[in-house]
């Protein structure tokens, strides 16, 4: 009786149990090896332009914040809603309001080099711990909308993100698998832009793929969609900066 | 913005015993066969030459071509004798010139 009783709860957790998985684990063996190995790593010289940002300056990151790793555990709240500016901010866009309320430096242009620099930095310290977006009134409008956005078909391909991945997450579109589009290691080194990127990059990138209208950087319509996709990455282990193909 | 370059060496040498040295320079290594979203072609601009000295004389040097991937990556194997100091410059198109040097201590 007992061992069944065992047997149904192992067969229930194996049911329950989180069939998602992260681009990382689904990339070739020699990009794996390239993100886990931090000297190797394409993003190393962000990361040195990050730390030398983030002391720079009379008003520097330092001056506030002491050392990148106080900020261990930051970046898995992400994106926030900034109550002060009624506005939705992921990490590189609390980077930049920092930037210019608090250093009053004009802010950066998107994908600035500096400004993706401290993001992985920012980001790096908090490696291994779960993806915990917060909660709120106005998060959760967002996430709503970004979940009809993410299951919306769109574009001249007439192509939703879920029915890529979420229905054909592990099948291939050409050459390359089709990864569960999960939000863990962003900042990303993408080889294919031979550089550091946001998630904004990235889904840009998407939504020129499907012959989409490209929305603006920092529009709703994005921060909407990152705040739905970091509430179906909740829980994963971050490992930023990644390595994608 | 100051070039940058990232030089790993292991934290112990030991005399005679092969060591990896691995060296990073930030660059773009535009090819020359790419447009830009205007049209207009995008100039060739790469790293040509990568040279390592110990104490003067070339130990490691690499000619790099189009191919080569931005920020290139060189991981190379060296053994040394003695102390000394190690040097490292890339030059390229456009008169990119970058040096870096690092002590080598033989424990």
């Amino acid at each position: 009786m007992r061992a069944a009783s065992l047997l149904l709860l192992a067969l229930a957790l194996a049911a329950n149990a989180d069939e998602r998985r992260s681009g990382r684990d689904t990339m070739s063996v020699a990009l794996r090896a390239l993100q886990a190995d931090d000297v190797q790593h394409p993003a190393q010289l962000a990361l040195a332009l990050g730390r030398e940002q983030w002391s720079a300056g009379a008003k520097s990151c330092a001056s506030c914040h002491g050392e990148p790793d106080a900020l261990r555990g930051a970046a898995t709240r992400y994106p926030a809603w900034d109550r002060g500016q009624s506005s939705f901010l992921d990490l590189p866009g609390r980077i930049q309001r920092c930037r210019v309320r608090h250093q009053q430096q004009p802010a950066w242009a998107p994908e600035a080099e500096p400004l993706l620099a401290l993001a992985a930095l920012v980001a790096q310290q908090s490696r291994g711990l779960p993806l915990q977006p917060p909660r709120g009134p106005e998060l959760d409008a967002a996430a709503k909308r970004g979940e009809r956005l993410y299951t919306t078909r769109i574009g001249a391909l007439n192509l939703s993100c879920a029915q890529c991945h979420d229905e054909r997450a592990g099948l291939r579109l050409g050459g390359s698998l089709i990864p569960q589009g999960h939000v863990d290691d962003y900042p990303v080194y993408r080889l294919e832009w031979q550089s550091l990127g946001s998630l904004q990059r990235r889904l840009r990138g998407c939504l020129s793929g499907v012959r989409a209208k490209v929305w603006a950087w920092d529009s709703a319509e994005l921060l909407a969609l990152e705040v739905w996709l970091s509430r179906r990455s909740a829980g994963m282990a971050m490992q930023p900066p990644g390595v994608r193909p | 913005m100051a070039t940058r370059a990232v030089i790993t060496l292991p934290a112990a040498i030991k005399a005679g015993v092969a060591f990896e040295v691995r060296a990073t320079v930030a660059h773009a290594m535009e090819t020359g066969y790419r447009t830009s979203d205007a049209g207009a072609r995008l100039p060739r601009d790469i790293v040509r030459r990568f040279e390592c000295r110990l104490d003067g004389d070339i130990v490691f040097a690499a000619d790099l071509f189009a191919a080569i991937s931005a920020n290139p990556y060189l991981a190379f194997w060296l053994r040394a004798a003695q102390s000394g100091e190690l040097s490292f410059s890339w030059r390229g198109d456009n008169g990119f010139e970058h040096r870096e040097t690092r002590p080598l201590t033989i424990a």
